[in-house]
């Protein structure tokens, strides 16, 4: 009985310190981004005073306006556009399903093994060839359609019921009409999932506009906070509020959405 | 006959129109890219002067010493860190998994937390509470657990253990969520089964939970090798690749012969395809071993 006991607190308390320090660097964060440079080094834990002076600093410094309108306006792009082509695909792949598009799904599901850093520089040079360097469009092409997605949709699509169709086609519905009247519609959830993934993907996206933003004023928040570093002099107190302004955005959509969340990173494992 | 004919090969063509826009952007921004990578290896030259060099490239790779390096340096992340990764998530899953455990919720929020931080932010904040005069330092101090404060990207293995360090943080719950979902398909009637014959909580772990978890260990372990041999954002914002390239990686290397240097697409493209290759292998190898049933 002792033994158990013991057991069972151990349990807690690891999963308590494993708790405690999953959330510790973010509540450091924010806590950091309300205090001056020395205080955020010198390890204060309490919330300062300091939050409109770190604002002012960065707004001096920085363009940050600009750098959260442009991640806010690529994220909101590549979301519509990934929902639009890959939820069209995946309905295809399923409701029309044969032969040749069975197979054609397997090939597209192949390139979910090549790696960015494997195509990224064709993709630079095609990009620059077109002239599409610094802008929303170059940002969401390479990524508009994935196979993930695709595979998503189809797997939702699988549970869209055959007699449903069926009953709409000798309503005399055309085929758009079943999937944008009675295929989105059932399908939201599959769609919350799909544009979380997508939004988080491109608002975090590093590497590539790293390479193709390459005027400041396409910057996006990443390259902004990673540039903010590269100085000589960090001020840590509005380099943290950068760094909060940026993360805080999708922690709210993880807290509130949590369920599509997960729901997303398992049903790419089915 | 003749009109039910017709109208499925109406409903083909439709089908057809449907998969079409996608799959022209997949042929077009992935599959045209990695054959577009694979020629660029055969040429040499500087940005788009290039011409064609045979193997001249690869054969370029092997004597060059900082690709080696980098290689080197993510397979450490790769053998080091996974591992352990993957079996701190398996524990919290586990223990997360039990129906009677107080503050749940709370728990499984706080773990997964970690995967709404964007990397590029992550990196620059354990780059802030790792720094020589920063917050970690001050707290071993006080704790009298060193009497300097460690140089963390200033030392080679220092600068290893951090980005050690930082992934571990990441990515645990991420995975944990993986082997969750995993558990909660395994029928509690095994386990009922194995309490009636006497086995205790580790023997049950490791002869029911893993053996049947194996499909979902296997995945996260592709998952997670993928994407460390594509390292890039963490050793770019929290260590630069430094120092003196302990923790560059292949990624960031690619980076700096592409667009820091004078751009050596073909050499670049070259050590890209290696990296594609060496992503296809592993996961190959891994499902062979994984696979033994």
């Amino acid at each position: 009985m002792m033994k158990r006991r013991a057991i069972t607190a151990a349990k807690y308390v690891f999963l308590f310190v494993a708790a405690f320090l999953s959330i510790f660097p973010l509540a450091w964060m924010m806590i950091s981004a309300t205090n001056t440079s020395v205080d955020v080094l010198t390890g204060r834990l309490l919330p300062g005073a300091y939050l409109g002076e770190n604002l002012k600093t960065l707004a001096a410094h920085t363009n940050i306006g600009r750098a959260l309108w442009n991640s806010f306006r690529n994220a909101i792009v590549a979301t519509i556009a990934s929902l639009a082509v890959c939820s069209v695909a995946g309905y295809g792949f399923e409701i029309y399903h044969d032969r040749g598009k069975d197979v054609l799904m397997g090939i597209l599901l192949l390139s979910m093994m090549i790696p960015f850093a494997a195509i990224m520089i064709p993709l630079f040079m095609m990009v620059g060839r077109a002239n599409l360097l610094n802008t929303t469009t170059a940002f969401v092409l390479p990524t508009v359609s994935t196979a993930f997605l695709i595979f998503l949709f189809r797997q939702s699509a699988r549970y869209f019921p055959q007699e449903v169709i069926e009953a709409a086609r000798i309503e005399g519905m055309g085929e758009l009409g079943i999937f944008f009247k009675m295929y989105i519609p059932i399908m939201r959830s599959t769609y919350a999932t799909a544009a979380i993934i997508t939004f988080m993907g491109a608002w975090n996206s590093y590497l590539w506009p790293l390479i193709i933003m390459q005027k400041a004023e396409s910057r996006t928040m990443p390259l902004l906070i990673s540039s903010l570093i590269a100085g000589y002099v960090t001020d840590y107190g509005a380099l943290m509020l950068a760094v909060t302004s940026s993360v805080l955005p999708t922690i709210v959509i993880f807290l509130v959405l949590q369920r599509n969340f997960a729901e997303g990173i398992i049903s790419s494992m089915k | 006959m003749e009109r039910v004919m017709k109208l499925k090969t109406r409903r083909s063509v439709v089908g057809w129109f449907f998969v079409l826009p996608a799959t022209l952007l997949i042929f077009g921004f992935y599959f045209y890219p990695i054959v577009k990578a694979f020629i660029l290896s055969f040429q040499t030259g500087v940005g788009v002067n290039l011409k064609f060099a045979g193997l001249f490239n690869y054969k370029r790779l092997l004597a060059d010493n900082l690709f080696k390096k980098s290689l080197g340096n993510v397979f450490i992340y790769l053998v080091i860190q996974v591992p352990i990764m993957l079996m701190l998530a398996l524990i919290l899953a586990q223990l997360l998994n039990d129906q009677n455990l107080k503050f749940r919720g709370f728990f499984r929020t706080a773990l997964f937390l970690p995967c709404a931080t964007s990397l590029v932010s992550y990196a620059i904040i354990f780059r802030a509470m790792f720094a020589l005069d920063g917050f970690v330092n001050a707290i071993l101090m006080n704790l009298n657990l060193i009497t300097r404060p460690i140089n963390w990207i200033g030392h080679p293995w220092a600068a290893r253990l951090l980005i050690v360090i930082a992934l571990t943080w990441r990515w645990t719950g991420y995975n944990m969520v993986f082997f969750l979902a995993g558990l909660q398909n395994i029928d509690d009637s095994i386990y009922e089964a194995a309490l009636i014959d006497g086995a205790n909580g580790l023997t049950r772990f490791f002869k029911i939970t893993i053996p049947l978890l194996r499909p979902i260990i296997l995945l996260t372990a592709i998952m997670s090798t993928n994407g460390t041999l594509q390292l890039f954002d963490e050793p770019m914002n929290l260590t630069n690749g430094g120092p003196a390239n302990a923790t560059l990686s292949v990624s960031q290397y690619i980076y700096r012969l592409s667009f820091q240097y004078s751009p050596r697409f073909g050499y670049a493209a070259a050590i890209s395809f290696v990296i594609f290759a060496l992503v296809a292998i592993l996961a190959l190898i891994q499902m062979k071993v994984g696979d033994t049933r």
